[in-house]
């Protein structure tokens, strides 16, 4: 007879992994930027494959120099490669991805213990420091040659001079932008994905998406400026909003695992991008409220722990 | 529909398929018993008998080591064979009374006679209870005329029967539910009559249609007494959550389920109330589901208590294949046992073998955050593994680690397979040890 193993309960764990709860990411991910493929031609799909390698490359070579297991097969350097790429123009230099990528994992994730233990969005940061490092690079977008005549600028541009963007145009995402962050369809089709494989929940999307919106309102009323349906829909659909909103503002490591602390998150989330794209010289300014928002995460979740079952009064003694 | 449960909780494949169509089966024992005087919360029992003495059926064989203590009962008529120590689940040693059956079933005068239960008062049937060595029979065994003894002054509005049978396997209640139903009822109508004014609930989840409907059927013409249709949900038949899910009521670890006016009594266990109240009969069986991928015919067993899981698995067939693992209780919160002579006790619900037990390497948390949407207790466990890990004793307990009830939905979910119920359970049960030397010293 064999000896039984022995082990203290529960006996059974749910099939789901770290490196499945990735993949369903990079699943979630492919629509947007298989659109972006489709538009912005071979050269996305080129930046995407460079970002891409150099994230796990990254990896792998840190963690062979520093003897430490090697970790690249959770995946999660592959999504921080894809998440990067969503972000960059399909005409970037192909040094750009890798000095992000190289940036993302080395600098803001395994510098700080690796998966699960840096503070701030890899991607995201990476992507900040190249808008700072390579200002000029990083703002000039692909002239897109099919379509009308307004597609030589961005939407948000195009709004901030006063312009409108066609609905149908912002949906489809047939306008200049990044990669991964012009078709609204693609990425909602995403996110769906997302909630029904129960890796987000719905909480940080809608309410970086509704706090934003409502804060541009807010400013711009305040400003004394026209507020328009249209306006307000291509603050949310014409620029990164969007997919910051579904694929970074819902990073498992950089936000809150509280209930009420997500919720938050978002708002604040919500106020800081409203805040750089109605007073800052920048149309963007998502990536910057996400890794900004980051930085209140411990203290987000430590004022939002949950309260107990049948433990009447606060959460804390 | 819209069941009754709580927030929280994971959603298992429970497997009950293998076992939940077999009917009950009575084993009747190969060779020699074993009753641990432990198998039940409290002081351990202490023996009555001596060895080479001949015993009936029925017949006590320890008696109750204090009020939070339950008593032993002889399942066979036979001979003492040795009242020595022996080694239970958890490989510690504690006193053992190892029986002889000789085949006759013998029993002592008056054993299993109809009693008039509506002529005693509720001090008789409680001390009936206590006499028959009832105790908790779904995994915990709290002795249940303790709980039934509740503080003077204390309103009881709500007793629930808990045919929840929420963790994975287990079939056990479910066909007690299909075979012995009104057994069920005139256990919850004896527990009712105790508490004047109460209303008595058997709470059972939805995925026991047919049990549902067994049981509701033999609560008609009784007023007080009703079925709850519960969300399939585990945990749902924790004390906690079933009281949620009945009385929108919640307590904590500090409090008792008198506290807010309820008693809980697992549905095995008012069975085992209905029989030694009405019918004069001790505990000295029980339904026990042998099942698992591993056993070739899952069934379940109305069980001797003492019989050697060995013969039980024996009795379903054996094995098609030697198992990995035998889990005694369920897949959840049961034990992981490494000696297949250890016996049946009162609380053994399940005997679950698996072919296969993978062993996870844990990876580094990545806050998902999973921990915290299923704890029923609605916890923090990530933040309650770190401080027990880093044994900070004062922070776990003041980020309540002391609510956690073990269920393991948690370390369930958990993607990178961190092993965090087993964490905040042992620093839970160390600190409580610590508060309790505390207290013996004041």
């Amino acid at each position: 007879m064999k000896t039984l193993n022995v082990s203290i309960s529960p006996h059974i764990r749910t099939p789901k992994t770290t490196r499945s709860v990735m993949l369903d990411v990079i699943i979630a991910l492919s629509p947007a930027m298989i659109f972006g493929f489709v538009y912005f031609g071979w050269r996305a799909l080129l930046i995407t494959a460079i970002s891409v390698a150099s994230c796990v490359a990254a990896e792998f070579v840190y963690e062979k120099l520093m003897k430490l297991p090697v970790t690249i097969g959770d995946l999660s350097a592959v999504v921080t490669g894809l998440i990067l790429a969503l972000s960059l123009y399909s005409t970037s230099p192909w040094w750009i991805p890798i000095i992000g990528g190289v940036f993302a994992i080395l600098v803001v994730k395994m510098l700080f213990g690796g998966i699960g233990q840096n503070f701030m969005n890899p991607a995201l940061t990476a992507r900040c420091f190249l808008v700072l490092a390579f200002s000029s690079i990083m703002t000039t977008y692909p002239e897109v040659a099919s379509v009308d005549a307004v597609s030589s600028a961005t939407p948000l541009q195009l709004v901030k001079d006063g312009g409108t963007v066609s609905y149908a145009q912002m949906f489809i995402g047939n306008h200049p932008g990044s990669i991964g962050e012009t078709s609204a369809i693609a990425i909602l089709i995403g996110m769906a994905y997302l909630l029904i494989r129960r890796v987000i929940t719905v909480k940080v999307p809608l309410s970086v998406v509704g706090s934003t919106a409502a804060f541009v309102a807010l400013f711009t009323a305040i400003k004394g400026e026209p507020i328009t349906l249209n306006f307000l829909t291509v603050h949310v659909l014409g620029g990164g909003l969007l997919a910051a909103a579904v694929f970074m503002a819902t990073d498992y490591t950089t936000t809150p695992v509280t209930f009420w602390g997500q919720i938050i998150f978002g708002v604040a989330v919500g106020l800081f991008t409203a805040v750089i794209r109605c007073f800052g010289g920048m149309y963007e300014g998502i990536s910057f409220a996400i890794i900004l928002a980051n930085l209140l995460t411990p203290i987000i979740e430590k004022v939002t722990y949950p309260k107990p079952f049948g433990v009447r009064g606060g959460g804390k003694k | 529909m819209f069941l009754k449960t709580f927030r929280g909780g994971v959603h298992i494949r429970d497997g009950k398929k293998l076992s939940s169509a077999s009917a009950i089966k009575e084993y009747k024992p190969q060779g020699e018993l074993t009753l641990m005087t432990n198998q039940h919360i409290g002081a351990p029992a202490v023996p009555c008998v001596k060895a080479g003495e001949r015993v009936l059926l029925g017949q006590k064989l320890a008696d109750p080591g204090g009020f939070v203590s339950a008593g032993l009962y002889s399942p066979v008529s036979g001979t003492v064979k040795a009242v020595t120590g022996r080694e239970c689940m958890n490989g510690d040693t504690a006193t053992a009374i190892v029986l002889e059956d000789d085949g006759l079933n013998e029993a002592v005068p008056g054993y299993g006679e109809e009693r008039d239960w509506q002529s005693m008062t509720p001090a008789e049937i409680i001390a009936a209870v206590r006499d028959a060595g009832v105790v908790g029979m779904g995994g915990a065994g709290f002795p249940t005329h303790v709980k039934l003894s509740v503080k003077e002054g204390v309103k009881i509005d709500h007793v629930i029967c808990n045919g929840a049978e929420c963790e994975p396997y287990i079939t056990c209640d479910h066909r007690l539910m299909l075979e012995k139903p009104s057994a069920a009822v005139l256990g919850m109508r004896i527990l009712t009559s105790l508490f004047p004014g109460s209303v008595g609930v058997i709470g059972i989840e939805g995925n026991k249609p047919d049990g549902i409907e067994a049981v509701s059927a033999a609560c008609e013409g009784y007023d007080n007494i009703s079925v709850l249709p519960l969300k399939k949900k585990y945990p749902q038949g924790g004390e906690r959550m079933i009281i949620e899910a009945v009385t929108k009521r919640r307590i904590n670890s500090k409090m008792l389920p008198a506290d807010a006016g309820c008693i809980v009594v697992n549905f095995s266990t008012v069975i085992a109330v209905a029989e030694a109240v009405a019918y004069n009969m001790p505990l000295t069986r029980r339904v026990v589901t042998v099942t698992g991928d591993a056993v070739r015919e899952p069934s379940n067993f109305l069980t001797p208590i003492g019989t050697k899981a060995r013969e039980l698995i024996e009795a379903a067939g054996g094995f098609t294949e030697e198992p990995e693992k035998v889990i005694f209780g369920g897949p959840m919160m049961g034990f992981a046992v490494y000696d297949l002579d250890l016996p049946v006790n009162k609380t053994t619900s399940c005997i679950l073998s698996y072919k296969r037990d993978r062993v996870y390497q844990p990876s580094e948390c990545i806050r998902c955050g999973k921990c915290l949407t299923v704890c029923p207790e609605h916890l923090m466990p990530i933040k309650l593994k770190n401080t027990a890990d880093e044994r900070d004793y004062a922070e776990f307990e003041r980020l309540h680690g002391l609510e956690c009830i073990g269920c393991g939905s948690c370390t369930y979910i958990c993607p990178a397979k961190r092993r965090l119920s087993q964490s905040i359970v042992a620093a839970k049960q160390f600190v409580m040890i610590e508060k309790k030397k505390a207290a013996s010293l004041k």
